[in-house]
């Protein structure tokens, strides 16, 4: 209800938009859709991204992967750490986007965010740990130095799931990031308002532009331009329904460049310690041979 | 011009005691397949080895169930120290049959028998050593605090390594407590047929290893049925899709190792002597049969013509002929349809304006052999410089500057391997973080080994085999 009195003052809104390149674009489809409450309350009118606006997504996630990729562990932990710093700062805001699209109370609300703050700091920690944890040296029966190490597999599209909102987003894209691959995330439907609010955190985070992209909009529509798009290499179905028709035609489309696929989990509990189940397939492992001698 | 005359040097066949027929190998036991039976022919010479027993779905059905069987009442129970001991067993016995083991696998698979006798046989055998180890230490593999086995494992292995690559498939999954049913290449059954008799000396358990021979149909049909839990799959890119394509929706486990084309890299300043007979055994060794073959051979522009032509002077003195003979280097393509495929290529090379040329060499008249051929004046878009061949035919390409090798060197859907020639360790290591490749040898090539991991990048599959890291292939961690 607003108040016309003459005193009054209006908010100013948010245009809810794409984040893609390290900028917020609409959907160049020029589409929207409303956000709304449970109950049916209108909230926002999110972008909602097209199949361009996902091809777009993919050339700023492959754009930005050879430098992300490049900076030192050190620093990209410090960056995932950096985006906690911020998420923290904005505790408030979350828990009041959260509550409102996935309702339920403020303390609920407000658990998740800490949940997700706390896992951007855990993945942060794996940055520089990660090559120690995965990698090898080799005693191969011979003359030579032999060394596995893991390397970023490069652009992987994520689906988010629909809830937890914003904790299902940071438990795709942290793990996904913090070994230098780059993404696309669909954070379908009413998850787009944390999700336009944690690109605004990314955007603020020293994560360069294009390591994370974020399109709002309808899973079942942009799933499958992301599954076949021969420039993406993996692909997390996290957000479509374990067994499902649209989960086994995504993996089948997915097959024409073999990306790599993790399939979606019947009971997936968002809460529970993630272990190294989402940053071991989107990492590749490389062996490098060396003869020894004088 | 050699120093000395050339005598051959031929290994003896007596050592192999082929039978006429063989049967399936199903719960411990030969026995016929349900749907007749097909040859397998020696390449050298054309002549029929031996029938073998053409697996259908029922006999999938059959040796499903026992693998399905053998893992629960047998394999899954039994301590990895006592898994272990079967295993070691199993390595020892290929030690003691290596002769045997060499001279059959040149027979079916026509690669020399200086290959098949050191290394195709003794890597065999290290790999079942080096994975019976790890049989009674899988909660110490760093995979996570409980690992699990899968189940019944589909494997389906190509014809270029075939016991190798039986043993890069079986040993892991029988290690981590797997059950398997094996479906070797269609042209190269043999050996896994007489390792099928070696899993009877050792008193393996009846059911554990199943042996399926047959063609595609065999292997789709193992792929695909529901009793299986994990698929492993080595062979042609198309195939490893299909197979992708095939498990979407289902909970099965899958590892591809898949096609290459992979780029060696020559920069001037490399140990030319070396790189010359790196570059040479990266296209010629098994007939270039190999998917991590270095088939773009990419040279510094400053030294191309140089490397050209002491490659040209070394690829005379290379011997092309009987596989059975020590003296030779390159043996016989291993079928008729291959050696199809190759000419095929080769002829869309010389079409396409790239310039080709192979030693003086006398092929033997019966048998399928291509003479080793490199082509100069490649462009990255001539269909020899991005389809895989799998043949003894090397395409030269060339570069200026590190970042236009690199450049070159991944415009691939491939990336299985790459090769890195220079005297400059910064340079290597700076490459070896670029190429996007599972393997990377700088200053080799074509080297493996049971410890060290194997497998592809991007279309060229995934999971990998071998090593600490082979192991995850063949657990639930």
């Amino acid at each position: 209800m607003s108040d016309t009195s003459p005193t009054a003052r209006s908010a100013v809104r948010k245009t809810y938009k794409l984040y893609i390149g390290g900028a917020f674009p609409r959907s160049e489809s020029g589409r929207s859709y409303p956000v709304t409450a449970p109950g049916g309350e209108f909230i926002a009118n999110a972008a909602q991204a097209s199949r361009k606006d996902a091809r777009d997504a993919v050339r700023a996630a492959r754009a930005a992967q050879p430098g992300w990729a490049k900076a030192t562990a050190y620093n990209r932990g410090q960056v995932l750490y950096r985006v906690a710093e911020m998420l923290e700062e904005r505790r408030d805001q979350f828990a009041q986007q959260i509550a409102s699209v996935e309702g339920g109370p403020l303390d609920a609300a407000h658990a998740q965010v800490d949940a997700s703050v706390d896992r951007w700091v855990w993945y942060a920690g794996w940055s520089d740990k990660l090559s120690q944890v995965l990698g090898a040296a080799n005693p191969v029966a011979g003359p030579y130095w032999n060394i596995s190490s893991p390397e970023p597999t490069g652009v992987v599209a994520l689906l988010a799931p629909a809830t937890p909102t914003l904790l299902g987003l940071t438990s795709v894209i942290a793990p996904a990031i913090v070994g230098g691959n780059t993404v696309v995330a669909v954070a379908p439907d009413a998850c787009a308002v944390p999700a336009v609010t944690l690109g605004e955190v990314m955007a603020t985070s020293d994560l360069p532009g294009g390591v994370v992209n974020l399109l709002t909009g309808s899973t079942a529509e942009l799933a499958p331009w992301l599954a076949s798009h021969l420039d993406v290499n993996a692909l997390d179905l996290a957000g479509v329904a374990a067994g499902s028709d649209l989960a086994r035609e995504l993996e089948v489309a997915a097959a024409e460049n073999l990306k790599r696929v993790v399939r979606p989990r019947a009971a997936q509990d968002w809460s529970a310690d993630p272990g190294l189940g989402r940053m071991k397939p989107f990492l590749e492992t490389k062996t490098v041979w060396h003869p020894i001698g004088i | 011009m050699s120093l000395f005359e050339y005598a051959p040097a031929p290994e003896s066949r007596s050592v192999v005691d082929l039978k006429p027929s063989y049967g399936l190998f199903v719960d411990g036991e030969f026995a016929d397949g349900s749907a007749g039976t097909f040859k397998s022919v020696n390449p050298a010479t054309e002549e029929v080895l031996a029938e073998v027993a053409l697996a259908d779905a029922a006999d999938v059905d059959r040796a499903v169930a026992a693998a399905r069987r053998a893992y629960d009442e047998v394999w899954s129970r039994l301590p990895g120290r006592e898994r272990a001991k079967y295993l070691f067993r199993i390595a020892r016995i290929i030690q003691e049959r290596a002769r045997e083991l060499a001279v059959l696998e040149s027979l079916d698979n026509g690669k020399p028998i200086r290959e098949s006798r050191d290394v195709d046989i003794p890597l065999a055998a290290a790999h079942f050593f080096y994975y019976a180890g790890w049989a009674d230490k899988l909660p110490h593999a760093n995979l996570g605090p409980d690992p699990k086995p899968l189940g019944v494992a589909g494997q389906v292995i190509p014809w270029n390594f075939p016991l190798l690559m039986l043993a890069w498939k079986v040993a892991p999954a029988l290690a981590c407590g797997n059950t398997v049913v094996l479906k070797p290449a269609e042209t190269t059954p043999l050996t896994a047929l007489l390792f099928a008799e070696i899993c009877q000396q050792a008193d393996l358990p009846p059911g554990v290893v199943n042996i399926l021979t047959g063609a595609g149909a065999t292997g789709a049909a193992l792929v695909a049925h529901p009793g299986v839990d994990k698929v492993a799959f080595t062979g042609s890119t198309e195939v490893g899709r299909q197979i992708a394509k095939q498990v979407a929706g289902t909970s099965k486990k899958v590892t591809l190792e898949l096609g290459g084309k992979a780029a060696n890299l020559v920069f001037d300043d490399a140990p030319l002597e070396q790189a010359i007979e790196g570059i040479v055994d990266g296209i010629f060794f098994n007939q270039g049969h190999v998917c991590c073959a270095g088939s773009r051979l990419l040279v510094q522009e400053s030294v191309a013509e140089e490397v050209v032509d002491r490659l040209r002077e070394r690829m005379r003195t290379l011997r092309v002929g009987d596989p059975l003979d020590k003296n030779t280097d390159i043996g016989a393509i291993n079928s008729a349809e291959q050696l199809a495929r190759i000419r095929t290529l080769t002829e869309a090379g010389e079409a396409e304006g790239a310039t080709r040329w192979s030693p003086p060499c006398e092929l033997p008249e019966r048998g399928f052999f291509f003479a080793p051929t490199v082509f100069t004046g490649v462009s990255q878009a001539h269909r020899i410089a991005r389809e895989e061949i799998f043949g003894p035919v090397l395409s030269v390409l060339t570069f200026r500057t590190p970042a236009e090798a690199v450049e070159k060197a991944n415009n691939t859907a491939y990336g299985l391997s790459a090769g890195v020639w220079t005297d400059k360790g910064s340079r290597i290591l700076w490459l070896a973080q670029r190429m996007r490749a599972g393997v990377v040898w700088a200053n080799t090539f074509n080297r493996f080994d049971p410890t060290s991991p194997f497998g592809g990048y991007k279309e060229s599959g995934y999971g990998r085999e071998g090593g600490r890291h082979g192991l995850e292939a063949y657990l639930d961690v």
